[in-house]
């Protein structure tokens, strides 16, 4: 199994769901983050005072997957939050060790 | 003490008709006189209503501070804007209002300091009236209507407007002052300071004997409101963090854009019954004609405010700034109300648009002085306030001079005693959060709860 972590622009996100569900991914989880890459902050300004800020908002997605759909879950995230720009966003792969359906009990991938 | 008191307003009515009676009467002789018991009603049907809409300037204040303060502060903004209002409501009828309007001869120094008549029941005679039922006798009927109006909406129309000025010093100590100290002031502040210069002016006192005119109290109300703020902050110092080593200001935005704005739009809803009650009547086609044109120039010169600040901070920082364009609404508020009466829609508008545009160039002055107005009342109260009584001078409302002396005469008795008051709290009971409830938020520091708990257990 694999756990798959991406950063993607929030207007993005609809279709980055839309993208997984149609390949058979059974579940996400997704919150509202920022952060800093290459892209960087910007400037704003309140009360006649310039600020830097450092953060952007983005959003982050989980996915835990069979290691087998793995890497078309990746492409489909790619294909759906790029637009080739900077500060698209990331892609994130760690090995999964564990999953637990808690309402079962059922483990491994019969938990996802 | 007699209930025939001058009420500001009356004089300057009585004057303009050419009458000397309190009640005013204006009656072309083609028309119907109108009676003095239709006049007690529509007159004291104007302060109550009135009333209402200034008392409603209390949540507008608290939506606005809410706003403007980080999200940690809110609870804390909040309770400390319906403890004042109750607070002022209480002083008010405890101390205030006889400090405030001692009636002629019931001075304790002549012109300058009024009564302390404690509990000072404004109901009296209405009271006895209703008391005496089928009973009551026409001299006793007559003794109330005569009075013009009936004594307790006018008390509550005053005593709305003591709530306004101790608001002003909310937004401003934000953030980092402890409450109870804080309430404190509010307690010396509304009960002593604010009837004591009201008194002068609305009570018949020294700079009303000048010729110092202010309709609805630019310098009474706000002005005053802002000189007790701006010894507060003094004495207070900035919020940590604000203001760097190398005189930079870190901005620390305010947490709900959406919610100041709706504050913006309470105050300058219930700015029409602050002006245009301060009419103080009601009765007669005249009044009604000149309230109507209060009403007008007061919405011109909130909207010139705004427009101007927008523009200024269009010119100046290349972007419009929401919060100044809510400033700028309250800057023009102020401005025009120490002379909504003025006598075209226009010079309303100049009044109001300068006013607007000074809160633009005076909350990055405050700043400079490393005096932390958190939601620019100094800039919008103080400075717009001041400007208003001085085109009252300037736009033929009074003499310029009388206008400069009531405007520094009242700022420096209302900060040096705000001073006073603020350095024995400060000496005693201390008036600054420690550092560590600052950084975690007043909200859980004195208040105990969030303001916006949704993680976790509460959701
Ligand atoms: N090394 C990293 N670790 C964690 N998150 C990162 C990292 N690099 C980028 N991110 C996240 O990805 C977002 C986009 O990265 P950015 O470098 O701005 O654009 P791009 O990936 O298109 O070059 C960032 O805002 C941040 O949230």
């Amino acid at each position: 199994m694999k756990f798959i972590v991406a950063i993607v622009k929030p207007s993005k996100l609809d279709a980055v769901r839309e993208a997984l569900q149609g390949m058979g991914v059974a579940g996400m989880t997704v919150t509202e983050v920022r952060g800093f890459g290459r892209q960087g902050g910007h400037k704003e300004i309140y009360r006649g005072a310039e600020y830097e800020v450092h953060f952007v908002p983005k959003i982050r997605i989980e996915i835990a997957v069979g290691a087998d759909i793995a890497d078309r879950a990746i492409e489909a995230i790619r294909d759906s939050a790029g637009d080739g720009r900077i500060g698209d966003g990331k892609v994130f792969v760690l090995d999964l060790e564990q999953a637990v359906r808690i309402r079962t009990g059922e483990a491994s991938a019969g938990a996802l | 003490m007699t209930v025939s008191k001058p009420t500001r307003g009356w004089r300057r009515m009585a004057l303009a008709l050419g009458i000397a009676a309190p009640v005013a009467a204006f009656a072309p002789p083609a028309l119907a006189e109108v009676s003095a018991e239709s006049q007690y009603i529509f007159n004291t049907f104007s302060f109550l209503i009135h009333g209402v809409l200034v008392m409603f300037m209390a949540a507008g204040f608290a939506m606005l501070e809410s706003g403007l303060v980080r999200k940690k502060n809110t609870a804390a903004i909040c309770l400390k804007n319906i403890a004042l209002y109750s607070l002022a409501g209480l002083m008010f009828y405890l101390i205030g209002y006889t400090i405030m309007y001692p009636g002629d001869g019931g001075w304790i120094v002549n012109g300058i300091f009024g009564n302390l008549d404690l509990f000072y029941d404004p109901s009296a005679a209405e009271t006895a009236l209703i008391a005496a039922g089928d009973k009551a006798t026409p001299e006793q009927l007559k003794a109330v209507v005569d009075s013009g109006y009936s004594v307790p909406s006018d008390w509550f129309f005053q005593m709305v407007f003591v709530a306004t000025a101790a608001s002003i010093v909310s937004g401003t100590v934000a953030e980092r002052i402890k409450i109870w100290p804080f309430l404190i002031f509010v307690v010396v502040l509304t009960a002593i300071i604010y009837p004591i210069q009201a008194s002068w002016v609305w009570g018949g006192g020294w700079l009303d004997a000048m010729g110092f005119s202010d309709f609805a109290g630019s310098t009474l109300v706000h002005s005053t409101g802002g000189w007790a703020a701006l010894a507060g902050a003094i004495l207070l110092g900035s919020r940590k963090g604000k203001y760097t080593a190398d005189g930079k200001v870190t901005p620390m935005p305010g947490a709900n854009l959406p919610l100041a704005t709706l504050g913006t739009f309470i105050l300058w809803f219930g700015w029409f019954g602050f002006n245009g009650g301060s009419q103080l009547a009601l009765g007669s086609a005249a009044d009604a004609a000149a309230m109507s044109i209060v009403y007008v120039n007061t919405n011109v010169a909130a909207a010139a405010g705004v427009v101007i600040a927008m523009l200024v901070t269009q010119m100046r920082y290349g972007k419009i700034d929401l919060t100044m364009a809510l400033n700028g609404a309250i800057g023009g508020l102020v401005a025009i109300t120490a002379g909504p009466d003025v006598d075209a829609h226009w010079k309303a508008i100049v009044v109001g648009g300068i006013g607007g545009g000074l809160v633009v160039f005076a909350v990055p002055m405050f700043d400079k002085f490393r005096i932390d107005d958190v939601v620019g009342a100094l800039s919008a109260h103080l400075v717009a306030g001041i400007w208003g009584t001085l085109a009252v001078g300037i736009f033929g409302g009074g003499s310029f001079f009388t206008q400069l002396i009531g405007a520094v005469a009242i700022g420096i008795f209302v900060f040096v005693a705000s001073f006073i008051v603020w350095y024995i709290l400060k000496a005693t009971v201390g008036i600054r959060a420690d550092e560590e409830s600052e950084m975690n938020g007043l909200d859980i520091a004195e208040v105990g709860m969030e303001a916006y708990p949704e993680f976790g257990q509460a959701s």
